[in-house]
C-alpha cells in the first residue's frame, strides 16, 4: 500500500512540475520577440525618422512620418465611428435583454468578432473603394466594424454588473429615460467602458488585413482622407518582404513604436480597471 | 422675483389643492419636453442594435453576389480543384484548403499542451499572487502583439533557423512555408484556449474537488478525474475558438508561407516547403486580380472562410454559455 | 384644516397576471404618518410603488382604478411630473457613488437638466440636509463622494435627496430594515420631524416600527386592505381577526 502511495505521489509531484514547464516555457519566445523588436527598432528612432517619408528606393535616409499619421487619422476616424454606435448597441443589450432584436443582434455581434479581418478587408473593398476609390476613409469603416463587437460587449457587460437600485433611485426622482442611461448608469460604469474602448483600439491599430485593399499605403504624406494613406502596419507589411535593407530598417522602427504603443494602452487600460473602477 | 410673488398672493387665496400646480409650472412643461427625449432616445437605441444586423447581412450578401461568377461558372469542383493557374483561367481551390487546414491543426496540436498548461496552473495550481497575475499579464501580452509583427520578427529570425533545420533533415531549404507558419500561428492562439480554460477551471465547485481529496486522492488524481472531465466540453470550446482564430489568421501567415499555390507530391515538401492558405491567398493576388473570374474565385474562397470561422465560433459560445447555466 | 392628500378607491395591480394587489381603497391626510404593514407577498411594497409610478417600470407590470394627487389621477398625469411631486426612499440606501454629497442632494434638478441659480442650490442643500439631521455631519465634505458615509448616514443623504424636491409627498419602502439599530432610531426620529412639511407613507416590516411612529396604519394581506385605522386603535382594539392574528404573531 506505501509503495503505491509513494508512486501516486510522485505522479503528482511530476505532473505539477510538467505543467509548470509548460506554462512558463511559453513566455520564453515573447520576451524573444519584444527583445528583438525593441533592439533593432529603437536604434532607428530618432527625430528625423517621426518626422519624414520614407526614401526612395535603394536610398538611405527617410522616416515613417506618413505612416505615423496616417495610422493616427485612419484609428481616429474609426473611433468616431465605431464608439458611439458600439456603446449605444451595447446600451441597448444590456437594457432588453429578453428581447427578440437583442438576441439576433448579439449573435451578429458575435459572428463580426469571429470574421476574419481579410474578408473585412474585401468586402469593404466592394462597398466603399469600387465607389469612391481607394481612400483612407474605407480604411476607417473596415477598422470600424472591427472594433464594434469589441465595444458593444465591454459596453454591455460591464452595465450588467451594475445594481439596479442605481437606475431606480435616479427614476424615483422623476430623471427620464435617457438621462438615467447617459447621466448615472454610463458615468458609473465609465472605468469598464473605457477599457473596453482602449483595447478595441490596441487592437486595430495594428491591423494590416483590412487596410490591404482599402486605405493601401502611399510613399507620400498625405492627409487626404479620400485618397490612399500609409499606416504603421501596412508600412511594416510592405517594406519587411522588400529586397531593400534600408526598408527593413524602416519596419524595424515602425514595429517597435507599434509594439510599445500597443504595449503602453494595454497598461493603461489595466490601470484604469483598477484606479476608476467606482466602488458600488 | 415678480412671479414669485404673483404665486404666493394666488397660493393666499386658492386651495392647498392648486398650490402645487401653479408655482411648479415651469417644471411642468419640462418634463412633457422629457417624454419626446425619451422616446427618441430609445428608437437610437433599437437603430443602432438594427445597423449590428444590416452589417452581418451586407457582408453576406456581398460575398455571395461577389462569388457569383465563380460558384456558376466553376461550380462545386472548384473546392477541390488541384490546379490554380490565373494565367490560364484555371481555378482549383484544393491547394489553399490543404494550406489552411495543415496550418492551422498543427498550430493547434503544438499549441494545446501550452494551452492546457496554463490554464491547469492558473485555474488549479496558482490562481491567485503576484506570480500567477505576471504569468495571466505574459499571456495577454501574447494575444496584444499585431500579427503583422510576429511575422516580421519571424521572417527574419525563425526562418533562417527552420532553414537550418530543413537542411539537417535533408528538406528543401526554404525556411518559409507551412512548418514556420504553423509554429508562429501556434504561438498566437494559445492565449485563447488558454484565457477561456483558466476560467472555466476556476469555476469548477469546490464540493466536488473536496470530495475528491477526503477519499485520497492525490493533486494529480483530481485533475485528472474531477476537473478535467467537468471542464471537457467547455475545454474543447477554447479549442475551436483557437481554431478559428488560427483558420482566419492572415498577415503574419501571408509573410511566413512563401505563396506557392501548387501541392507537392510528397507529404514532408510539402509540409516543410511553400504553400498558401486561402487568407494568404488572397491576400497575395486581390490586388493582382484583373478579370472577373480571377476576383470571383478569390472573394469565394472568403465566403468560405466566412462560413467557416463563423460556424466554428458560434459553436464555441453556444458550448460555453451553456457553462454559465 | 384636512385635506385628502393620496387617495385610492378600487386600485388594482397585477405582474402578468398575478394579482397582487386587489381593490385597495383608501384616504391619507395632509401632513400625516401611515404606516403600512403586513407579511411578505401581501402588496404594500407593490401598492407604494404604484404611487409614484416606479410599479410600471417593470415589464409586465399592470394597474386599474383610481389613484389620485390630490384631485388629479396619477395615471393621467406625467410620470416624471408624479415623481417630481412623490418622492422614494428605498431599502438599501442608494446615493449615486459617482457624484459628490452636494450633487447627490441636488441630483434631482442636476441630472434633470432644472437650471438653479447657484445660491438656491446651495439653499436647497442645506435646507434638505438639515431636515434629514445630516447638515452637522458632513457640511465640511459637501464635495466629497459619500462613499465614507455610514448606512444611516447614507440613508438621510438619500431623504435629503427626496426632500429636495419639495415634494408632496415621500414614500419609503422598509427605510430601516438595513440599518443598525442607533440609525434606525435616528431616522425614526426624522419621521417626526418631516411630518410638518410632508406627508409620509412608510411601509415596514416591523409592527413595533408601525406603532412607534405612524399616526395611522394599514394592514395588508394576501393583496387586500384588511384594516386601516389609527395606530393607537389597531395595535389595542383592532376590528378585524386577521390584523389580531397578525398583531399577536400568529403569522408575520
Amino acid at each position: 500500500m506505501d509503495a503505491r502511495l509513494g508512486l501516486r505521489n510522485t505522479k503528482s509531484i511530476l505532473f505539477k512540475a510538467v505543467i509548470i514547464f509548460f506554462a512558463f516555457v511559453i513566455t520564453i519566445p515573447l520576451i524573444i520577440v519584444l527583445l528583438y523588436i525593441i533592439k533593432q527598432g529603437v536604434m532607428q528612432v530618432n527625430w528625423h525618422f517621426l518626422t519624414h517619408i520614407p526614401a526612395p528606393e535603394g536610398e538611405t535616409g527617410g522616416g515613417i512620418a506618413n505612416a505615423l499619421v496616417g495610422s493616427v487619422i485612419i484609428v481616429a476616424m474609426s473611433s468616431i465611428v465605431a464608439i458611439p454606435v458600439g456603446m449605444l448597441a451595447g446600451i441597448y443589450l444590456s437594457e432588453n435583454p429578453g428581447t427578440r432584436l437583442a438576441y439576433w443582434s448579439g449573435l451578429c455581434v458575435d459572428i463580426l468578432q469571429g470574421v476574419p479581418s481579410i474578408v473585412v478587408g474585401i468586402v469593404v473593398y466592394f462597398w466603399i473603394v469600387k465607389p469612391i476609390g481607394f481612400s483612407a476613409v474605407s480604411g476607417s469603416i473596415a477598422l470600424a466594424i472591427m472594433m464594434l463587437p469589441i465595444v458593444i460587449r465591454s459596453t454591455e457587460q460591464t452595465l450588467l454588473l451594475l445594481p439596479p437600485s442605481l437606475k431606480e433611485a435616479a427614476l424615483s426622482l422623476g430623471v427620464p429615460y435617457h438621462r438615467v442611461i447617459l447621466k448615472v448608469i454610463v458615468p458609473c460604469g465609465f472605468a469598464g467602458i473605457l477599457s473596453g474602448i482602449i483595447l478595441s483600439i490596441a487592437r486595430i491599430i495594428g491591423e494590416t488585413a483590412p487596410l490591404l485593399f482599402t486605405a493601401l499605403g502611399s510613399n507620400l504624406f498625405s492627409t487626404n482622407i479620400t485618397k490612399p494613406m500609409e499606416s504603421l502596419p501596412h508600412l511594416i507589411f510592405t517594406y519587411a518582404t522588400s529586397p531593400y535593407d534600408d526598408q527593413h530598417d524602416l519596419a524595424w522602427g515602425a514595429s517597435f513604436i507599434l509594439l510599445m504603443f500597443v504595449l503602453l494602452l494595454n497598461i493603461f487600460t489595466k490601470l484604469i480597471t483598477r484606479k476608476w473602477n467606482i466602488q458600488l | 422675483m415678480l412671479f414669485n410673488a404673483f404665486s404666493f398672493l394666488l397660493s393666499a387665496f386658492s386651495s392647498d389643492t392648486h398650490r402645487y400646480m401653479t408655482v411648479k409650472n415651469k417644471r411642468l412643461d419640462l418634463s412633457y419636453s422629457q417624454m419626446k427625449w425619451e422616446t427618441i432616445f430609445r428608437r437610437i437605441l433599437i437603430t443602432m442594435s438594427v445597423i449590428m444586423l444590416l452589417i452581418v447581412i451586407g457582408v453576406l450578401i456581398t460575398l455571395i453576389v461577389q462569388s457569383m461568377p465563380s460558384i456558376k461558372t466553376l461550380g462545386i469542383g472548384y473546392l477541390w480543384g488541384k490546379v490554380w493557374d490565373p494565367v490560364n483561367n484555371i481555378y482549383g481551390a484544393w491547394p489553399f484548403l490543404i494550406g489552411t487546414l495543415l496550418t492551422s491543426f498543427t498550430a493547434l496540436i503544438i499549441s494545446i499542451p501550452f494551452s492546457y498548461a496554463i490554464a491547469i496552473y492558473l485555474g488549479e495550481y496558482n490562481p491567485k499572487g503576484w506570480l500567477s497575475n505576471l504569468l495571466k499579464n505574459t499571456i495577454e501580452l501574447i494575444a496584444a502583439v499585431p500579427s503583422i509583427i510576429y511575422g516580421f520578427w519571424a521572417l527574419f529570425v525563425l526562418v533562417p533557423i527552420v532553414r537550418n533545420f530543413e537542411m539537417k533533415i535533408h528538406v528543401a531549404p526554404y525556411g518559409v512555408g507551412i512548418f514556420s507558419a504553423s509554429l508562429v500561428l501556434a504561438v498566437m492562439i494559445i492565449p485563447y484556449a488558454a484565457s477561456l480554460g483558466t476560467s472555466l477551471i476556476r469555476m469548477v465547485p469546490s464540493p466536488l474537488k473536496e470530495g475528491a481529496y477526503a477519499l485520497g486522492a492525490t493533486r494529480f488524481e483530481v485533475i485528472r478525474s474531477v476537473i478535467l472531465p467537468y471542464t471537457r466540453s467547455g475545454l474543447f470550446a477554447g479549442i475551436l475558438l483557437s481554431l478559428g482564430r488560427a483558420l482566419g489568421e492572415t498577415m503574419a501567415v501571408t509573410v511566413l508561407i512563401g505563396n506557392t499555390s501548387t501541392i507537392a507530391p510528397k507529404f514532408l515538401d510539402l509540409f516543410f516547403g511553400p504553400g498558401n492558405t486561402m487568407a494568404s491567398v488572397i491576400a497575395n493576388e486581390f490586388a493582382e486580380a484583373d478579370h472577373t473570374l480571377y476576383l470571383s474565385a478569390l472573394i469565394e474562397l472568403g465566403l468560405v472562410l466566412f462560413f467557416v470561422t463563423v460556424i466554428i465560433n458560434l459553436i464555441g459560445k453556444r458550448i460555453i454559455t451553456r457553462y454559465s447555466k | 384644516m384636512e385635506h385628502t392628500v393620496v387617495s385610492a378607491s378600487k386600485f388594482n395591480a397585477w405582474f402578468g397576471d398575478n394579482h397582487v394587489v386587489k381593490d385597495v381603497s383608501m384616504k391619507i391626510e395632509k401632513n400625516q404618518v401611515v404606516a403600512v404593514m403586513g407579511p411578505s407577498g401581501c402588496g404594500k411594497t407593490t401598492f407604494l410603488r404604484c404611487i409614484n409610478r416606479m410599479h410600471e417600470l417593470i415589464p409586465g407590470a399592470t394597474a386599474k382604478g383610481s389613484l389620485k394627487l390630490y384631485d388629479d389621477e396619477v395615471y393621467t398625469m406625467n410620470p416624471i411630473y408624479v415623481r417630481y411631486k412623490i418622492g422614494m426612499v428605498f431599502q438599501r440606501p442608494n446615493p449615486f457613488p459617482n457624484l459628490s454629497i452636494y450633487d447627490n442632494v441636488i441630483a434631482g434638478y442636476k441630472l434633470n437638466g432644472l437650471r438653479v441659480p447657484k445660491a438656491e442650490l446651495d439653499t436647497i442643500v442645506q435646507k434638505s440636509l438639515t431636515s434629514a439631521a445630516l447638515w452637522n455631519e458632513v457640511k465640511d465634505s459637501l464635495h466629497k463622494k459619500g462613499t465614507f458615509l455610514s448606512g444611516g448616514q447614507q440613508q438621510r443623504l438619500c431623504i435629503a435627496r427626496a426632500i429636495a424636491m419639495e415634494p408632496e409627498v415621500i414614500l419609503f419602502d422598509e427605510p430601516t430594515s438595513a440599518l443598525d439599530p442607533i440609525s434606525t432610531s435616528s431616522v425614526e426620529q426624522l419621521f417626526h420631524e418631516l411630518k410638518a412639511n410632508y406627508t409620509l407613507i412608510i411601509v415596514t416590516h416591523n409592527m413595533q416600527q408601525a406603532a412607534r411612529v405612524s399616526d395611522k396604519t394599514a394592514f395588508f394581506y394576501v393583496g387586500e386592505l384588511v384594516e386601516f385605522d389609527d395606530t393607537k386603535q389597531m395595535f389595542t382594539a383592532p376590528a378585524d381577526i386577521r390584523t389580531q392574528n397578525y398583531i399577536t404573531g400568529r403569522f408575520s
